[in-house]
């Protein structure tokens, strides 16, 4: 097997065993970017060459009997919209172009303390607004699978380079389901963390109250070993949980036994894709084949949800986005003869369109007169929609449902209708809303070869009971091993 | 609720977002089409509600008084399209 | 004003910066001064990504002055952004509050007149950030900005429209800056920017129950030109009424060098600030432990100062009030009380020589060089007549030249007064041989002619000669 085909816990085997070297890893990491990036483009900034150099310094230090933690040398994949002191942090978005952090996201700093080493940053919807990657300024990646189709989004540069072994794992962002939709599409795993779990200083604002920083990975116990690094308390993020830290991969258990699920049938219904809607069926009959109780409930809240994910997220991108104004840093238009013309000419050359649609209907809904009718109703909707996953809760230990109502889409197809790019959300925006984690895991194919993604939702703080739901169904169906992208043209 | 050509380029203004004539009608369709979808909030049983203003319950966070200094300042500037003696340099804003 | 059919209703929004070494959002010192942009990180400049975290003291100070004016304490409130685009807001947003202030519903008590009092009302206080300062560039053109004040803590105290006239306007800001000064968490230094106000001015006929329009100003860095900005405002709202004009509801930007007031219009155009609440701070809940902690760290206020110099120290109603007023002032009367125990004496010096010349040279008190031992020292060397009054004024006079030991400065000055009965009854004998005009004069019964010749013989000592001693030997000569 090739090394980039390896998991990070694979890797860590074979290193351990002294089967392989870092500069060996990253040295295989440069050569499949060099054949496979052309065909998926994932990468915004790409670091391979300086990623060898510091894992010969890493391995160095190992062959000297040094004591190294055991990720030091591993590569990991950035989302660009996490800052990166002195690397290149964009948003994919021609704004910030040439911007460079002048700090490290807290993430970041929890990264490099480990010794990873960071092989790239990747590409993603400009500013996160996007189902499909298609609205980064710069390029559009490709789904491995399919490399007419779509990545999914926002995180589909992330998605798509795990997807491809282009990085090993990688971090994404999730303000609406950008972390879980594009590794359903990819056919990866992907979990958007409890809000506050994980910090969120130096990931560039798209909505402060929903976003939340994640990993995206090949398999369930690498998720979790990456969960490991980036959780924990933050004094700079006043949103962050201050609670104990927690060993994730404990959770890494082959144990669904007495667990309590429900399948609320509204993510089912109308609008799903058949063959997605038989792979979750399957899914389901699997859980209880290996001893969990299914139940059918009802949380009829899609819509509504929906409707309130893009009020609040909108609402507070519009007030967030408001900095980018050329003044210290980013687009500065060179056609203005006064302060206005700069404001102006400058956010209009420099946002794309949709992020422009998104400032537009947040500026609306919370100018005078529309606050009440849309955002202060939202946020009663918020509240409505915490009430009734607690209620759900209160009965199941997690919810099942489909990451997305259709496998990834051909590319070109949604990018011209904003609305049903926004439907493509409809199954992952209410975990948002409520804070919850959910995570996305493979849980088949289609007749065209495309993964399907399965999502787990559970209340506050239960990473542990969904990566040991995920992980025990993932031994079971061994999707890594019956299913490999296939880079079709 | 119908928005007009006005009200939009009252929005944009707000914004400070700049369109361009042909780019206004789309926007409107746009944001009209987004606005129809979103009515459906306010059919949502929410009666008795309390608003929910961030995705978690935490309060009373706060911070010592103590001064950190920002040791890397140049770092500050380097990004800035325009400076000038280590501010940056905007047209001149008649006061 | 002009017009006196016309009454002026005033509110005013106070902005007083905090004294907490830090800024609101982040660990940046908020020291005065500084070279551009050095006192910042990537928090006070907006770069993309960072967060803020509210310093714990811009709460408790806020909730200080609060107690200290009588408002009831938020026991739930939280920060909201307020959004507007300008070059000196670097997040396009400022950290304010909207709907739930720390404080609300307190009030002011001022002195109108002759020791009358009226309560001002207080609509509420709340926290917010400082916005950063442009700079016109001399040379190359354009404006530069400098973020070392964004972010730096402020208060606003709104009032009601409770004030009239123009002398209450001066006695409101002159106790709230005073009760901020006394509670430490201000310095309401005006010429730093850290004690400013906006004023509300509408006018109406005298007897009118209804609120004129009113007009918001902006920009006065001092009370005078709040004084002359709003002399001119209501007299020019007066103007347009009596001509059968209507007044405009706008924001005005008072110009101190042509003592007039210019619409700010184009700041105005299409002001919708879509305030909402901050999704990245989290609500702010205060116990009534913490509230009533507080409340006992409060130290003495203005108000009950004064009562206690009437009672204690005889001192009148007038003097306490100017000495309260400030407390570095009340501060260095208490302690030159407290070592030559002669209250009035100090009072008296402090509110006139002093006083005079802090107003001369554009002073605080708190720019007094010299300290209370200096003071008490000089004043009990005029008790012990080692120096007359006359010498004590040249002695405050050095003493804000160069200060140190009352004793030493008259030693060295030569300033000892003369009170050798042999000395100056030669200087009798000299000045009544060179005045025999006013000899006469006071034989004929004009009194006046006395106090002429103790003159000449202070200016014959150059004012050295103890003054009752003089006094007593002219007497007994003339009645010779």
């Amino acid at each position: 097997m090739e090394i980039t085909e390896l998991t990070v816990h694979e890797l860590q085997d074979k290193l351990k065993k002294k089967e392989i070297t870092l500069p060996e890893i990253t040295k295989a990491y440069a050569k499949r970017i060099e054949e496979k990036e052309k065909d998926v483009q994932a990468f915004l900034t790409i670091l391979a060459e300086d990623a060898e150099k510091q894992s010969t310094e890493i391995q160095q230090k190992v062959d000297k009997g040094e004591e190294i933690g055991s990720l030091a040398g591993i590569p990991i994949g950035i989302k660009d919209n996490i800052c990166t002191k002195g690397i290149k942090t964009t948003c994919a978005s021609k704004m910030l172009e040439n911007f460079v952090s002048p700090y490290d996201a807290t993430v970041m700093e929890k990264i490099k303390a480990e010794g990873m080493i960071t092989l790239g940053k990747l590409n993603m919807d400009e500013f996160a607004m996007g189902a499909s990657t298609e609205y980064s300024a710069f390029q559009k990646t490709r789904n491995p699978w399919n490399l007419n189709a779509v990545p999914g989004g926002s995180s589909g540069g992330s998605a798509a380079a795990v997807a491809a072994d282009l990085v090993p794992w990688a971090l994404g962002s999730d303000t609406g389901g950008s972390i879980r939709q594009p590794a359903s599409f990819c056919g990866v795993v992907g979990l958007k963390p409890t809000y506050g779990l994980v910090s969120r200083y130096g990931l560039v604002a798209f909505a402060s109250s929903l976003d939340q920083i994640g990993p995206i990975t090949k398999d369930v116990e690498d998720c979790a070993m990456l969960l490991n690094v980036i959780t924990g308390h933050d004094e700079k993020d006043t949103t962050s949980e201050n609670r104990e830290k927690v060993d994730y991969t404990k959770a890494i258990r082959n144990d669904v036994k007495g667990m309590r699920i429900g399948i609320p049938k509204e993510y089912f219904g109308e609008g799903i894709d058949k063959e997605v809607k038989e792979a979750l069926e399957k899914a389901i009959q699997t859980y209880q084949e290996l001893g969990a109780t299914v139940e059918e409930c009802s949380l009829d809240i899609a819509n509504y949800a929906l409707a309130t994910y893009y009020i609040i997220a909108c609402a507070e991108a519009s007030s967030n986005l408001g900095r980018f104004d050329g003044i210290r840093y980013g687009y500065r238009t060179p056609n203005y003869n006064n302060l206005k013309e700069l404001y102006r000419h400058s956010r209009s050359e420099g946002f794309g369109a949709e992020v422009k649609r998104r400032i537009i209907l947040g500026t609306y809904v919370l100018s005078s007169g529309y606050y009440d009718a849309y955002y202060k109703k939202a946020q009663q909707v918020r509240t409505l929609v915490k009430k009734e996953f607690e209620e759900a809760f209160q009965k199941y230990d997690f919810l099942l449902t489909p990451t997305a109502p259709n496998v990834a889409f051909e590319i070109g197809t949604k990018s011209n209708n904003p609305l049903e790019m926004y439907l493509a959300d409809i199954c992952t925006v209410s975990v948002n809303i409520a804070g919850l984690p959910g995570i996305s895991i493979p849980c088949g194919v289609n007749s065209k070869q495309m993964p399907i993604g399965m999502q787990l939702i559970g209340p506050k703080f239960s990473e542990e009971t969904l990566l040991q739901a995920a992980y025990t169904f993932e031994q079971k169906i061994e999707f890594r091993k019956k299913y490999r992208p296939e880079f079709k043209k | 609720m119908k928005v007009s050509r006005e009200e939009l380029l009252h929005i944009a203004k707000l914004a400070d977002l700049d369109l361009k004539e042909e780019e206004i009608d789309t926007y409107l369709n746009n944001l009209q089409d987004i606005l129809n979808f979103a009515n459906i909030v306010n059919e949502a049983p929410v009666q008795g509600l309390g608003e929910t203003f961030g995705a978690n319950d935490n309060c009373n966070v706060f911070r010592k008084d103590e001064v950190k200094v920002f040791e890397d300042n140049a770092s500050l500037l380097s990004n800035a399209p325009e400076s000038e003696r280590n501010m940056f340099k905007i047209p001149k804003v008649i006061q | 004003m002009k017009n006196n059919d016309y009454e002026i209703v005033m509110g005013l929004e106070v902005h007083a910066e905090l004294s907490t070494k830090t800024k609101i959002f982040c660990s940046c010192p908020t020291e005065f001064g500084g070279e551009p942009n050095t006192h910042t990180c990537p928090i006070c400049m907006a770069m993309p990504g960072t967060l803020p975290v509210l310093n714990e003291k811009v709460v408790e100070y806020a909730v200080k002055a609060g107690l200290a004016t009588n408002c009831e304490i938020a026991r739930d409130s939280k920060n909201d952004r307020k959004n507007y685009f300008y070059p000196d807001l670097p997040k396009s947003y400022q950290i304010s509050q909207f709907d739930k202030p720390l404080c609300e519903h307190g009030y002011i008590e001022i002195e109108t007149g002759e020791g009358e009092k009226k309560k001002i009302r207080l609509t509420r206080i709340h926290i917010e950030e400082d916005a950063g300062k442009l700079n016109h560039n001399e040379f190359g053109g354009g404006s530069l900005v400098d973020l070392n004040r964004a972010g730096v803590p402020l208060i606003e105290i709104v009032s009601e429209p409770d004030l009239r006239t123009t002398e209450e306007v001066d006695a409101y800001l002159k106790k709230l800056k005073s009760i901020l000064e006394y509670i430490e968490v201000s310095d309401c230094k005006m010429q730093e920017g850290s004690f400013r106000a906006d004023v509300n001015v509408s006018v109406r006929k005298k007897g009118e129950e209804k609120y004129g329009t009113r007009t918001e100003m902006k920009n006065m860095n001092s009370f005078r030109s709040i004084i002359r900005a709003i002399e001119y405002e209501a007299d020019r709202q007066i103007d347009i009424l009596e001509e059968g004009g209507t007044i405009e509801q706008e924001t005005l930007r008072w110009d101190d060098v042509s003592g007039k007031t210019f619409s700010m219009r184009d700041k105005e155009d299409a002001q919708d600030y879509r305030y909402f609440p901050d999704p990245d701070l989290v609500a702010i809940r205060l116990s009534e432990e913490y509230i009533q902690a507080m409340k006992e760290s409060l130290p003495e206020l203005p108000e009950s100062r004064k009562q206690r110099y009437i009672e204690e120290y005889g001192l009148s109603q007038k003097d306490s009030n100017l000495l309260t007023a400030s407390k570095y002032l009340s501060n260095l009367f208490e302690e030159a009380e407290a070592i030559c125990k002669s209250p009035k004496a100090v009072a008296n010096w402090l509110l006139s020589d002093v006083s005079r010349i802090l107003n001369e040279k554009e002073l605080e008190p708190d720019a007094i060089p010299f300290t209370a031992e200096q003071l008490a020292k000089m004043i009990q060397l005029i008790e012990k007549g080692t120096i007359s009054s006359a010498i004590g004024k040249k002695v405050i006079t050095e003493l804000f030249e160069n200060p140190k030991d009352p004793e030493e400065i008259i030693k060295e000055k030569g300033w000892i007064q003369i009170s050798d009965e042999g000395a100056i009854g030669e200087v009798v004998k000299k000045v009544l041989e060179a005045n025999p005009q006013s000899i006469a004069d006071y034989k004929a019964g004009k009194d006046k002619a006395l106090g002429f010749l103790v003159g000449q013989a202070m200016k014959e000592t150059k004012g050295k000669a103890n003054p009752q001693m003089l006094n007593k030997m002219f007497l007994e000569e003339l009645k010779k």
